[in-house]
């Protein structure tokens, strides 16, 4: 500990120390240590679970596959059932990645399943109706999603609008485009696999010891590592968190908080439009009408995987296992006989715990 | 150490002799907000190693003056030399680079970083090669002993923290960190803006002290505060502004704080000699 009082600054022998600072003669010389006071046991755990956001979500993931064994017995363990909650888990999952990544800005994006869906309308009409080549049309599928994510970006960083109210209202514009250019109208499975298999490629099966996973499941994967990584080892993904936290901050660091969160929803969009080949690769078809739900599952997705609504906090794994909870718990109680209401009863409590959860330990304190 | 003889020689005389340049001075900055003047050919000096206080009312345009030499805010007129040459700074990112470092009131500080990441926000190093270039890895290794170097420099460290995210630590304990980031970075200025306002008294001293520390390695400081008493201590010169201009640079050794604060109220003019 260096001893600051020996260098010439001794407060002791200057002049002009004030007389109620007389008692600090006392104190002790450390300038500012960062000691840790004693703690309770459940303060213990407040720090824990500070430090480790993803343990509560994986503690239930965990406490939740046990209790679904013994419910529902081998018929949840087995290799098809896991197989099926995974290839169900997805679509939410790729979706989840985008919605992690503006729900860390301190941001929300309502438009997400929008995207995908008019991502994969777009790819299925070029390749399959108008001929495209399967992987171009891929691509102009991507840049729709890029260019979806950059409306939004554009109208929360340059209009200032907040992003509840920009993605509500391009959520709708979206779908509105989707149904427009689809003329509501599904391309069949069959039609697809006869002019665009390249477009049906995530839902091709591999048997990895007997258990059958899509690539697709693989692809989700990749994706998760890539986003970690980004997240986690790179300058842009520090920058991420700092915009969510606090983006006065981020702005004096020298941060462009504006350029960050562009380039987010634009990435976003982008993951969309991957999500829009998983989404036909799971389906096999093109449907207008596919995905109505993947908006809302992402958001329960980042929020029971231990994500902040307020910025700042949250991770990628946080979210693949937010997202396996929530197909862990439906496709447990399904299997249990219990009536879909109560899935979406479960999902609901499961949602408030987290909120709760995370407003608790967002009051962790030195 | 040059700074230490320049530092008897600037606490002999209230106005030091020519041959010494400032290392950061303004002369004539003006800004206008419409009909609101906030800087009214507003002067400025600072010398190497010197502590300067620069003290005013509410409104007197201290924090325009500020800005304006941090880079936050462009003057309409007048011009700010860097050690005697001219220098223009279009964004907070400039003066940085030119090696002015601002802490500020609200710290700028992203409480769920670590102090790691804190120290490096925004000037992050990456990996050599490859990793780096194309990979964009980040150095963690190397900022993370850069860091706890610079830490344990000013007395700040105990070793297993560097990577505890902020929002863990006390007032006192993030104002340590915003100053070491501003130390460590600094290369000819620190501007310090408040540093005790939000703090105990005991977390002020410790704060006061690594001001002492931070100009005992040669770092000039601009320190703004209300706080009469540690301005007075710690500072070797004080700067009062009052109406968007320098009223006049004392020697706290030949004033006391009642006499400021009539300078600063303009319930007293100050002596001829002693007007910019």
């Amino acid at each position: 500990m260096t001893d600051v009082s020996s260098s010439g600054a001794n407060p002791s022998g200057h002049p002009a120390m004030q007389a109620f600072e007389q008692v600090l003669e006392k104190r002790d010389s450390r300038v500012a240590e960062f000691d840790v006071a004693p703690k309770s046991p459940l303060q213990r755990v407040q720090h824990f679970l500070h430090a480790n956001p993803t343990a509560v979500p994986a503690i239930v993931l965990v406490l939740g596959i046990i209790g679904f064994s013994l419910i529902v017995g081998g018929r949840f363990l087995s290799s098809f059932n896991l197989s099926l909650i995974i290839q169900q888990v997805t679509i939410i999952g790729i979706i989840g990645i985008a919605q992690t990544l503006i729900v860390i800005t301190a941001g929300i994006d309502l438009s997400v399943g929008a995207i995908m869906v008019l991502c994969s309308v777009v790819m299925g009409k070029l390749a399959v109706t108008l001929g495209v080549p399967a992987p171009l049309a891929f691509m102009m599928g991507i840049m729709v999603g890029g260019g979806c994510g950059a409306i939004n970006g554009v109208l929360v960083t340059r209009l200032r609008l907040p992003p509840f109210i920009v993605t509500l209202g391009t959520w709708s514009i979206f779908f509105a485009l989707n149904l427009w250019y689809s003329a509501s109208e599904t391309i069949r499975s069959q039609d697809v696999a006869k002019a665009a298999p390249f477009l049906q490629f995530l839902g091709t099966p591999v048997d990895v010891f007997g258990a059958r996973f899509t690539y697709g499941s693989f692809f989700l994967l990749g994706l998760i590592a890539l986003v970690w990584y980004v997240l986690n080892r790179t300058a842009f993904g520090r920058h991420l968190y700092a915009v969510g936290d606090d983006p006065a901050a981020a702005e004096l660091s020298g941060i462009r908080t504006r350029k960050v969160l562009f380039t987010v929803y634009v990435a976003a969009g982008v993951i969309c439009a991957l999500g829009a080949w998983a989404l036909i690769g799971r389906i096999g078809s093109v449907s207008p009408q596919a995905g109505q739900t993947a908006n809302l599952d992402s958001i329960t997705a980042v929020v029971i995987g231990g994500a902040s609504l307020f910025g700042g906090r949250g991770s990628i794994i946080g979210t693949l296992i937010g997202a396996l909870i929530v197909g862990v718990f439906r496709n447990g109680l399904a299997l249990s006989g219990v009536d879909v209401l109560w899935q979406e009863f479960t999902v609901g409590i499961l949602i408030i715990v987290a909120v709760a959860l995370d407003q608790w330990i967002r009051k962790v304190s030195a | 150490m040059i700074t230490n003889t320049v530092l008897t020689e600037l606490k002999t005389m209230s106005k030091p002799a020519a041959p010494i340049t400032p290392v950061l001075s303004a002369r004539g900055l003006v800004k206008r907000y419409g009909r609101v003047t906030a800087m009214d050919r507003a002067d400025f000096d600072l010398y190497p190693g010197e502590i300067l206080a620069v003290i005013g009312d509410n409104g007197a345009g201290k924090s325009s003056l500020i800005k304006a030499l941090s880079g936050a805010l462009i003057p309409d007129e007048g011009e700010i030399r860097l050690d005697g040459e001219v220098t223009k700074f279009g964004s907070p990112m400039d003066a940085q680079r030119a090696g002015i470092e601002t802490v500020h009131q609200s710290l700028a500080l992203s409480p769920s970083l670590s102090i790691a990441d804190n120290m490096f926000l925004g000037r992050e190093i990456r990996r050599p090669g490859m990793l780096g270039s194309v990979f964009r890895m980040l150095d963690r290794p190397a900022m993370q002993k850069i860091a706890r170097d610079k830490l344990s420099e000013l007395g700040l460290m105990t070793v297993q923290s560097i990577n505890q995210t902020v929002e863990t630590l006390s007032g006192g304990q993030r104002q340590g960190v915003a100053v070491a980031r501003a130390a460590a970075f600094g290369s000819r200025v620190v501007i310090m803006d408040e540093p005790t306002a939000a703090l105990g008294v005991k977390e002020s001293r410790r704060v006061l002290e690594l001001i002492l520390e931070v100009r005992s390695r040669g770092l000039p400081i601009v320190l703004i505060s209300h706080n009469m008493p540690h301005v007075f201590e710690i500072a070797d010169r004080i700067h009062i502004h009052r109406l968007g201009r320098r009223l006049c640079v004392i020697n706290p050794k030949d004033y006391t704080m009642s006499d400021a604060v009539a300078f600063m109220t303009g319930a007293k003019a100050p002596a001829e000699d002693l007007a910019a």
